[in-house]
């Protein structure tokens, strides 16, 4: 077998295989929602509710805040 | 961490905005120029080997792609960057001040790749014309925009990235990856000593080269004309109709989508070449799936209107916005259908290729950062737009324009694909190159006639932008939603 021709069916089965991660990440999305874990649709308010003092969508927590400040 | 004592700042933001409107006029009033010499030939000799077609074309397309949209990019990014992370730049005098040497970096290095391109300064790319001292200018200035976006985002209050910031983030590292591998070259003058100190060749030779200049060149049209503009109708669509995007989880589907597909689909640009036939099928294939995510963008943002159709009635903002949309499917569409191998047969080298790229360029990039800016115009300037006839204006004289232009371009496209392909009962070629140049000169004028309008309307926006910056009534605060506009 040719070096191209390796090159093809190596660049087909790659495609099938992000094609697969595409897909599971549809079947994420849904069942993270239908579970009750992730609200996805609240985070369109970010555009509508921009002002600087707003209250955020997700406050980044202090913990989070705290880890970067101490570069952890 | 509340801090209701600062405010955004806009001030890079509206600098970029008013560079926008300078190279929009600069870059689109050469296309102008350009369109009419295509009709009329004569025209190219006015400032003697100045003015020729071959060193203007290039001036058009690098100052519209790098001039005109990466300034309205860059316009929108220090505007909605700052918004949705709901992080002021007064709060870091670094990125504040990093911002502003961005702003004045890139606008030498842009006034000194038009310079270059006039001198015939050129690796003669498409595209990718700049010579190794302004890519290394370049790459410099895409680092501070990294710089940027990573260190706002360090500190943001939100803790979630709005789709908007993806789409931003996604154009950064696009561009940086497809820049840096496609003007890979050698100054020659540094190898051997001789020569002129600012010519290079590519690392690439042959098909190679050409297999990573399209990589490099539809991915151009992927991270500079569609990406950051997804960015921008994801923030400024559902902004100034005070509708939530329709769904969040539908964009960031499309995004990865668009992400997963988009690098794949270069190879249709090399289709009946030298590069591998299995190559130049998937780039065809990738091409028609590519329809999917940018489907999705696009009804997504149209369905983001639903129940509210009144406001494209009452809004000319909402009516650039909603047509740049349309133009987004409608071009997403065509692209496709020209990268099916047969079609392309016929449609390759032909009119109809440019009047592809103006449908997405004109209608759906140039719609979106027109209505972007006069959305930001009311918050910089705390005034209301100035003229909303005007804009209305502008918007149907552009409209008319950009129907023009691609009509015209179908029309005169497969027309020379029917004609260079016709031949007779015994195989002979039934025209000359000639004979094609006579048939199309109508639908050249036409072109340059939609061009030219399209090219007022941009005098009409910028005179508009100027009013609502100077003489305009003036707002108490800033419009949450709608922007407030005199009629």
């Amino acid at each position: 077998m040719e070096l191209k021709e390796i090159q093809g069916y190596l660049y087909f089965f790659f495609i099938l295989f992000l094609t697969a991660i595409l897909y599971g990440y549809i079947v994420h999305l849904y069942r993270s929602e239908k579970k009750g874990e992730r609200d996805y649709e609240k985070y369109g308010k970010m555009a509508l509710d921009d002002e600087l003092d707003s209250k955020p969508v997700e406050p980044l927590d202090e913990n989070d805040v705290n880890e970067k400040r101490s570069g952890k | 961490m509340q801090n209701p004592a600062v405010e955004y700042d806009y001030t890079v933001a509206k600098w970029f905005s008013y560079l926008a409107i300078l190279f929009g006029i600069l870059g689109m009033g050469v296309g102008v120029l350009i369109a009419f010499q295509l009709a009329f030939p004569e025209l190219n000799y006015i400032f003697g080997q100045y003015s020729l077609f071959s060193r203007l074309r290039p001036i058009h397309t690098n100052v519209v792609a790098y001039g005109f949209t990466l300034s309205g990019i860059w316009a929108t990014w220090y505007y909605v960057g700052q918004r949705v992370l709901k992080v002021s730049l007064k709060e870091s005098p670094f990125l504040s001040g990093l911002a502003k040497v961005h702003f004045w970096l890139y606008f030498v290095t842009a006034l000194l790749a038009v310079v270059s391109l006039l001198f015939r300064v050129t690796t003669s790319k498409e595209y990718a014309q700049f010579e190794w001292p302004l890519d290394i200018l370049v790459v410099v200035i895409w680092v501070m925009w990294g710089i940027s976006i990573f260190g706002l985002i360090g500190l943001r209050r939100e803790k979630t990235l709005y789709i908007s910031m993806w789409y931003y983030i996604a154009t950064f590292l696009g561009v940086a990856m497809l820049y840096l591998f496609n003007n890979m070259a050698v100054p020659t003058y540094l190898v051997t000593g001789m020569g002129d100190p600012l010519h290079s060749v590519s690392m690439y030779a042959g098909s190679n080269d050409a297999l990573v200049q399209w990589w490099f060149g539809h991915n151009a049209v992927a991270f500079v004309f569609t990406v950051p503009i997804i960015a921008m109708i994801y923030y400024f669509l559902p902004k100034e109709s005070g509708q939530p995007v329709y769904s969040y989880k539908l964009s960031l589907l499309s995004f990865w989508g668009l992400m997963f597909v988009y690098l794949w689909a270069g190879g249709h640009h090399l289709i009946y070449s030298t590069v591998p036939d299995w190559m130049q099928t998937m780039g065809s294939i990738f091409s028609v799936i590519l329809i999917l995510p940018s489907w999705g963008s696009a009804l997504n943002m149209l369905l983001t209107m639903k129940g509210e159709w009144s406001q494209l009635k009452d809004s000319p903002l909402i009516k650039f916005m909603v047509l740049a949309s349309t133009f987004y499917m409608l071009s997403t569409l065509e692209g496709p259908i020209q990268s099916i191998k047969s079609v392309n047969a016929l449609a390759h080298f032909t009119d109809w290729i440019p009047g592809h790229v103006h449908d997405g360029t004109l209608g759906w990039v140039g719609f979106m950062i027109i209505a972007a800016i006069m959305h930001m115009a009311p918050r910089f300037f705390k005034r209301e737009i100035y003229s909303k006839k005007l804009l209305e204006a502008q918007f149907w004289l552009q409209t008319t324009g950009i129907v023009l232009y691609f009509s015209s371009m179908w029309i005169a496209g497969i027309t020379q694909g029917m004609m260079w392909r016709a031949v007779d009962q015994y195989g002979n070629l039934a025209y000359s190159f000639i004979d094609t140049v006579t048939v199309l000169h109508p639908y050249y004028t036409l072109r340059a006639i939609g061009g030219l309008m399209y090219f007022i309307g941009l005098f009409m926006w910028a005179y508009n932008f100027y009013k609502t910056m100077t003489a305009a009534r003036q707002i108490e605060e800033e419009p949450k939603f709608a922007s407030p506009m005199a009629a």
